[in-house]
């Protein structure tokens, strides 16, 4: 069953409506001589709207966007490319490999969270121990899809472009590297959105800029309509940068068989 | 769709017409297969041996069909041809030099969908060229002239996915023609595709092979197909331990339609007394078991 675009639209604001209504009503008319939202512990809409507008009129946030962006940004590519190369090294070379499997999955296994006071330490508080902590999020995930992309490039299709004459450079470049990018790019929201975590959380711990530290300086301070604010933009960043990471995706997709039927 | 198709492979044209006829063999042989066996070595299990010593001589121009029931070690033969597979004794002779390493001298058609994904229908085929140091204009000049050839003039800027079966093979047909091999290797080209659009490609296939004839090796488990396309059939019996146990001359006149060559009286004959030689060889090699030979009447 397929919903009209238009209801669909009418039906997804109204939960937004209903939602904001209940926060409303409970955050301002008392029951009973008791409110059942407390606006101390949750705020009211109309007031984490105004601090939005706020922000973004002051212009104070711009400054922690753009922060945030840079270190999603250089997470996700220096992440990258670390996991496609090194993706390539191990796939190509099974020895290697096989003497480092251990390790992979031991780092992999550690939650990174614990690993951000470690950056702190060595890289300081400013944007380079958030990328840091981003980079081995994002690393793994790529490499893991880059080593399973190049694994898996299908035998037959190999056998042709060996006997069409493909030396091994011309083999890397037609028929390794878009397998192993097809691989990559199919798990670009997840990495991108892991940059963006290793951001996120690496202000929260300690910084001085960004969307993290603008929530967790509003939260030491009790400030709750700084925190929904805060977790506002955030969410609304997010879906920005989820979109534009969908068009990239269907640009380079567009020879797979569901990025064609979802663009039609 | 069906138009469109009998549209593309048309009817036989007058080259195949002039070139008609057995081909001469005065030149060294196109491949030449002397005792060869085709060993897998299996961990923990005795060597499989997948094809017994057994010799197999292609001349240059001849269309050789290699008929056999499922699993009999036919692939393994051609992969020892393409220099795809070292065969564990023997040796491979292509024009009358030993094979060593890959066989660039062969194009190859495999089963499988064999073209690259990431491509389109046209970069498939110009990329055959191009990795030849071909300038990148010339090369699509070409490719588009050999879709168009293969009946894909508006397919190529297609990829993979947005062909059908029969398209995508007309595709990876061009794809190995287009670099002009002196052999064509074939296995089971047609198998995944329908009854019609099977008979549709190997009337394609033979037009296409009349313009300048190659020396093909063809495997098939279609007694009919084989008929209806070689110059001459040679049959395998059922591995392991397979050879070559029966080889006969295809006197049918060229050129030939794949489709209606099967309703022409002497086609029934050549079926008739290939099929009857070969039930007793088959039964044979499978005991009392009959139910995995496919090349049945």
């Amino acid at each position: 069953m397929k919903l009209h675009p238009v209801k669909l639209l009418f039906l997804q604001i109204l939960v937004a409506v209903v939602v904001l209504a209940i926060w409303h009503i409970g955050a301002t008319v008392p029951i009973g001589g008791d409110y059942l939202l407390p606006e101390f512990f949750f705020s009211k809409p109309l007031d984490v709207l105004s601090r939005v507008v706020e922000l973004f009129v002051s212009g104070t946030i711009w400054k922690h966007l753009w922060i945030t962006l840079t270190e999603t940004v250089l997470a996700f590519i220096i992440g990258s490319v670390g996991g496609v190369v090194i993706g390539f090294w191990f796939a190509r070379k099974p020895v290697v490999a096989a003497v480092f499997d251990p390790y992979v999955k031991m780092v992999n296994a550690l939650p990174r969270v614990v690993l951000a006071p470690i950056f702190m330490l060595w890289l300081g508080l400013g944007i380079w121990s958030k990328v840091a902590l981003g980079v081995t999020l994002v690393f793994f995930i790529v490499f893991f899809n880059v080593y399973q992309g190049v694994k898996e490039v299908s035998p037959v299709v190999l056998a042709n472009a060996r006997m069409m004459g493909m030396n091994e450079r011309q083999l890397f470049r037609n028929v390794y590297w878009p397998s192993a990018m097809s691989w990559m790019f199919s798990s670009l929201h997840t990495a991108v959105g892991f940059a963006l975590v290793g951001a996120v959380v690496g202000e929260y711990l300690g910084s001085a800029a960004g969307l993290g530290y603008l929530i967790h300086q509003a939260e030491g301070v009790f400030d709750v309509t700084g925190v929904f604010a805060g977790m506002f933009i955030l969410a609304a960043f997010v879906l920005v940068i989820d979109w534009f990471v969908t068009r990239v995706e269907n640009r380079l997709l567009v020879w797979r068989p569901q990025a064609a039927s979802e663009q039609n | 769709m069906a138009g469109q198709l009998i549209d593309a492979a048309g009817k036989p044209t007058p080259a195949e017409t002039a070139q008609a006829g057995r081909p001469i063999s005065d030149g060294p042989l196109a491949v030449a297969l002397d005792d060869i066996a085709i060993s897998f070595a299996v961990k923990g299990r005795p060597v499989f041996n997948a094809v017994a010593p057994t010799s197999l001589h292609v001349n240059e121009g001849e269309f050789v069909a290699i008929v056999g029931p499922t699993g009999c070690g036919k692939s393994t033969l051609l992969n020892a041809t393409a220099g795809l597979l070292a065969p564990a004794g023997g040796t491979v002779s292509i024009f009358g030099e030993p094979l060593v390493g890959l066989n660039a001298r062969a194009g190859y058609l495999f089963q499988q969908d064999a073209l690259m994904p990431w491509k389109t229908a046209l970069d498939n085929v110009a990329i055959a060229l191009e990795i030849g140091g071909m300038r990148r204009g010339e090369a699509v000049a070409q490719a588009q002239d050999w879709l168009k050839r293969v009946g894909l003039a508006r397919f190529t800027e297609r990829y993979p996915h947005e062909l059908s079966g029969g398209q995508r093979k007309r595709v990876a047909l061009a794809q190995m023609l287009i670099r002009q091999p002196k052999i064509l290797l074939m296995d089971e080209p047609f198998g995944p595709l329908d009854a019609q659009t099977r008979q549709i490609m190997g009337t394609l296939l033979l037009r296409l092979w009349a313009q300048d004839r190659k020396a093909v090796l063809f495997v098939t488990h279609d007694l009919e197909e084989a008929i209806a396309l070689s110059d001459r059939v040679v049959i395998m019996s059922a591995g392991p331990e397979a050879r070559i146990i029966g080889d006969y001359p295809i006197d049918l006149a060229r050129p030939r339609d794949a489709a209606e060559i099967r309703l022409d009286p002497r086609f029934h004959a050549l079926h008739r007394m290939i099929w009857n030689q070969l039930k007793a060889e088959v039964a044979k090699t499978y005991g009392d078991d009959m139910d995995g030979v496919e090349a049945t009447s």
